[in-house]
C-alpha cells in the first residue's frame, strides 16, 4: 500500500530532463554512446599510428635525450635497399607459406576425420584442440626443452627410429633444421584452430546434396571433389586470411624458441622490428619499418578478401 | 584508580617515546644502488652493511638480471629517474652517460677528498671511469674488475692415458693452451672422447646472438691475429683495421673452433650456459669471466683439485683479453647526491676495498690485486691479475649499443650460421659501424 504511489512517483521523469531528452536527437544519442569508443581507438589506435609514421621520417632513438631530426625518405631507403631486411622477408614468406599449407592440408584432414563420430570422438576432439589453448610463450619455452639436444625427449624420439645419436643434431641450433623447425611447432599449435574452422564449414553442408551424391553412384573421392571441397572453400579461404595475418605478425614463439638463429635463419621480420625497436632503439627505422609491414599487411588482406567475396559470390 | 594511574603512565611514555622517534625516523637515510643480479651483488650486499654501521645509512639494492640490465637501468637513465642514488655500470655505458650527464662527474670530488686514480688498475680506469677515453675525466670509481678467461679440467688433464696419447699424437705434454693454435688442439683432442662414462666436448664459447655474448667471446681470438677497433693515428677510421687480415683470420679461428668443439644446440649461449656445460662435465674447457670463478673454484663437483684456470691464449698479433666489469657512478638524478658521493669515498679506502675483495667481489686496487696475499689467495687469482693487465675493450661511444648488435649480427651469422666468409662479415661491419658514426656525428672516413 505504501510502495504504490511512491514508485509512481520515482517514475516520473524530471521536467528539466524531460526537456533534455526532448532535445537530443537520435543522431546525437547515437555519439553519445559512440564517443568513449572512439575516443578510446583514437588514443590507443589511430594516434599510435600517426604518431608512428610521423617518427618513421625522423632519426629518432629513444633511448636518448635527443630533439627530433627529420631525415625524410632515408629510413624506408635504408629498409628497401638493405638486402639482410629483405632476407627477413623471405624467412617471413617462407615461414607464412609453410605454415598455412601444413596447417590447411592437416586441418582440413583432421576435419574430415572428426565430422565423423567414432568411439571417443569427444576425447580425442578435444586433445587435437589442446595446443591452440596453451600460451605462445609456453608453447616456445616447452618447445625449446623438447627441443634440447642433450635431455630433450624430441631428440630421443628421432633417434629411437633413425638410429642417430641424439646428441649428434639439434633442431634449433642447426640453420637447415631451425627454419622447418618454427614451422612444426606453428603448425602444431595452430592446426586445430584450422581444423575447427573447416568442420564448421563441413557441418554446413546439408546432408541431402551427400544423398543425391550417392544415388547418383558418385564416388567417395567424386564427392569430396565436387561438393565437399568448393563448399568448404570459402571457410577453407578464411582460415588462411586468419592464419595468414597470425603468421606473419609472429613474434613471441620464434623469439623464445630460436631468437631469429642461429645467426638470422630464423629472423621473421617482427623479430628484426623488435631488435631495431627495442634493443638497437633505432626508433625512427623501426616506425618505417612498422609502417612498411602495416601497408603489406593492410594492402593483402584487402586483396585476399576481394577475392574471398568473389569465391563466396560464384 | 590504580588501573587508571597505570593506564595513564602508559600512554604517556608512549606518547614521548612516539615523540622522541618520530623525528629520528623522519630523518632516517636511505640509499639505492643498481647493479646486475650475480654472485658478487651478494657479496656487495654483505659489504655494505658496514657502511650502514658506520654512517646509519640504509642501503637498499636493485639487481636486475643480466638479461634485461642494460635496457632497464638505460632507459631509467635516459628518463632522469630518481630510482637508483648509485649505479654499478657497465663500462660500455660510460660515454652516453657521461654526454647525457647521467652520471655526476667526479674530478672535483676526487681531489677533494684525495681519491687518486692511479691507485687503480689502469685498464680499469680506462674502461670504467674515463670519458673521453685516455683523459682524466672520471664519472665513475673503478669497482668490479673483470676480465674474460678460461677454466679447464685440471683432473681430466692430468689422466695418465690421456696425456700419453695427447703426447704420440701432437709430440708435446697434455697442458692448459697458450696459443689458440694449441687450444684447437687440445679442444679437438678431448671432443668426442669418453670420460668418466660421458662423451665430452673439447671447449666451451660464447655464442649469444642477442645481447653481447658472441661479440664477448670472439674478441679474445680476434684482438690476438690482429682485430682492432680504430686506427690509433686516426680516430673513428676503420676501413683495414677492422676488417685486417688478420682480424678475418681470427674470426674463422673461433668458427673452426665453434665447429669442432661446442657441445651440440649451444648456437645462444652465455655465462650461464658455459657454467652449466662445465659443472655437468660436458666440456674440458669453458670460457667465462673471472667473476664466475670463486664460484666455481668452490664447486662441489668440478670446483676444488678438480678445475685449473688459465688466461686467454695467445696469438700471432700478440696476447689481450675481453675487459668485463663496471665502475660505481653516482646518478644524477638523484635526491641524496651528498649521501652517494659519502659512499663513493667509503667503498674507495684501501681496508674497504680488501674486504670486498675477500667477500667475493673483484677490487681494481692495485694495493689489493698486486699483493702476494691476493696471488696466493685463490688458484684463479694469479691468471686474474695478469688477464687484467692484458684487457681491451670494445666500444665506450653513447650509440655502444647499435655498434655492438652489428657486430653481434654479423659474427653471429658468419660463425653460428656459416654466411658468408669472415672478411665479407667484417667488411659488412666496418659499412655498419660507419653508419652509426655518421649519425652520432662523427667522422669515419
Amino acid at each position: 500500500m505504501t510502495t504504490a504511489p511512491a514508485h509512481s512517483k520515482n517514475t516520473q521523469i524530471p521536467p528539466t530532463l524531460r526537456v533534455g531528452a526532448r532535445g537530443l536527437s537520435d543522431k546525437a544519442i547515437a555519439w553519445i554512446f559512440i564517443a568513449p569508443t572512439m575516443v578510446l581507438l583514437l588514443a590507443i589506435n589511430i594516434f599510435p599510428l600517426i604518431w608512428a609514421v610521423r617518427l618513421s621520417f625522423t632519426s629518432y632513438m629513444a633511448n636518448l635525450p635527443r630533439p627530433l631530426s627529420f631525415v625524410g625518405i632515408d629510413n624506408y631507403v635504408d629498409i628497401l635497399t638493405d638486402e639482410d631486411v629483405w632476407d627477413h622477408f623471405q624467412t617471413t614468406a617462407h615461414f607464412v607459406i609453410s605454415t598455412i599449407v601444413l596447417q590447411v592440408l592437416i586441418g582440413l584432414g583432421l576435419a574430415l576425420l572428426i565430422n565423423h563420430k567414432f568411439k571417443g570422438h569427444s576425447f580425442w576432439t578435444t586433445v587435437i584442440l589442446l595446443p591452440m589453448m596453451l600460451s605462445p610463450a609456453v608453447v616456445g619455452n616447452f618447445w625449446t626443452l623438447l627441443f634440447q639436444p642433450q635431455i630433450g625427449p624430441f631428440n630421443y624420439f628421432i633417434s629411437f627410429f633413425t638410429g642417430l645419436a641424439p646428441s649428434s643434431f639439434t633442431m634449433i641450433g642447426s640453420v637447415d633444421l631451425a627454419p622447418w623447425t618454427i614451422v612444426m611447432v606453428n603448425t602444431w599449435m595452430w592446426t586445430p584452430y584450422v581444423m575447427l574452422i573447416c568442420l564448421a564449414g563441413l557441418r554446413s553442408i546439408p546432408d541431402y546434396i551427400y544423398e543425391a551424391a550417392e544415388v547418383d553412384r558418385a564416388s567417395s573421392w567424386r564427392q569430396f571433389w565436387s561438393i565437399t571441397l568448393p563448399m568448404v572453400m570459402p571457410f577453407l579461404m578464411l582460415a588462411v586470411l586468419f592464419q595468414a595475418i597470425q603468421s606473419f605478425e609472429m613474434f613471441d614463439m620464434v623469439s623464445l624458441l630460436t631468437s631469429g638463429g642461429p645467426g638470422s635463419t630464423t629472423e621473421l621480420v617482427s623479430i628484426t622490428l623488435k631488435r631495431s625497436a627495442f634493443e638497437k632503439w633505432d626508433t625512427g627505422y623501426a616506425s618505417a619499418l612498422a609502417v612498411i609491414l602495416f601497408v603489406t599487411a593492410f594492402g593483402a588482406a584487402n586483396i585476399y578478401v576481394k577475392v574471398l567475396n568473389k569465391v563466396k559470390q560464384s | 584508580m590504580k588501573k587508571m594511574i597505570a593506564g595513564a603512565t602508559a600512554l604517556a611514555a608512549s606518547a614521548f617515546v612516539a615523540a622522541v622517534a618520530t623525528p629520528s625516523m623522519a630523518e632516517a637515510k636511505s640509499l639505492t644502488l643498481c647493479w646486475a643480479a650475480w654472485d658478487p651483488a651478494n657479496a656487495l650486499v654483505e659489504l655494505n652493511k658496514d657502511f650502514t654501521k658506520e654512517t646509519g645509512i640504509e642501503m637498499k639494492h636493485e639487481f636486475v638480471p643480466w638479461t634485461s640490465y642494460a635496457d632497464h637501468f638505460i632507459n631509467l637513465l635516459n628518463s632522469h629517474s630518481s630510482e637508483c642514488d648509485l649505479i654499478i655500470g657497465d663500462s660500455q655505458w660510460i660515454g652516453g652517460a657521461a654526454e647525457n650527464k647521467w652520471y655526476v662527474k667526479l674530478n672535483d670530488f676526487f681531489d677533494k677528498n684525495h681519491i687518486s686514480m692511479d691507485t687503480f688498475l689502469p685498464a680499469t680506469v680506462v674502461g670504467y671511469a674515463e670519458w673521453p677515453k685516455n683523459t682524466p675525466n672520471y664519472w665513475g670509481l673503478p669497482a668490479m674488475a673483470d676480465a674474460v678467461g678460461w677454466t679447464y679440467r685440471k683432473d681430466w688433464f692430468a689422466k695418465p692415458e690421456l696425456r700419453a696419447e695427447f703426447k704420440s699424437k701432437y709430440n708435446r705434454e697434455l697442458e692448459p693452451p697458450k696459443t689458440w693454435d694449441e687450444l684447437l688442439e687440445v679442444s679437438k683432442f678431448f671432443t668426442g672422447k669418453e670420460i668418466d662414462g660421458k662423451k665430452v666436448y673439447g671447449s666451451y664459447i660464447y655464442t649469444e646472438r642477442g645481447s653481447e655474448g658472441i661479440t664477448m667471446g670472439v674478441t679474445n681470438a680476434m684482438y690476438n691475429y690482429g682485430f682492432d677497433y680504430m686506427d690509433p693515428k686516426k680516430p673513428y677510421h676503420m676501413e683495414g683495421i677492422v676488417n685486417s687480415a688478420g682480424a678475418a683470420k681470427g674470426l674463422d679461428v673461433y668458427k673452426e673452433l665453434f665447429n669442432c668443439c661446442q657441445p651440440k644446440g649451444l648456437t645462444n649461449a652465455y655465462m650461464s650456459e658455459g657454467l652449466d656445460a662445465f659443472k655437468s662435465g660436458e666440456v674440458a674447457m669453458q670460457m667465462n669471466w673471472y667473476a664466475f670463478f670463486p664460484g666455481l673454484a668452490k664447486d662441489p663437483n668440478v670446483g676444488g683439485d678438480k678445475i685449473g684456470f688459465f688466461k686467454n691464449p695467445a696469438g700471432p698479433a700478440g696476447q689481450f683479453t675481453q675487459l668485463g666489469g663496471q665502475g660505481l657512478s653516482v646518478v644524477s638524478a638523484s635526491k641524496d647526491i651528498d649521501d652517494a658521493l659519502l659512499y663513493v669515498k667509503w667503498f674507495a679506502q684501501p681496508a674497504v676495498q680488501q674486504k670486498w675483495t675477500d667477500l667475493g667481489g673483484a677490487s681494481a686496487s692495485k694495493a689489493v690485486l698486486e699483493s702476494d696475499a691476493y696471488k696466493k689467495s685463490a688458484p684463479y687469482a694469479p691468471s686474474f691479475v695478469e688477464s687484467m693487465g692484458m684487457v681491451k675493450d670494445f666500444w665506450a661511444e653513447p650509440l655502444y649499443v647499435p655498434l655492438l648488435l652489428d657486430m653481434q649480427n654479423r659474427v653471429h651469422d658468419y660463425v653460428v650460421a656459416n654466411k658468408g666468409t669472415s672478411k665479407q662479415a667484417l667488411d659488412a661491419l666496418v659499412k655498419d659501424w660507419i653508419k652509426v658514426f655518421k649519425q652520432e656525428g662523427k667522422d669515419p672516413s
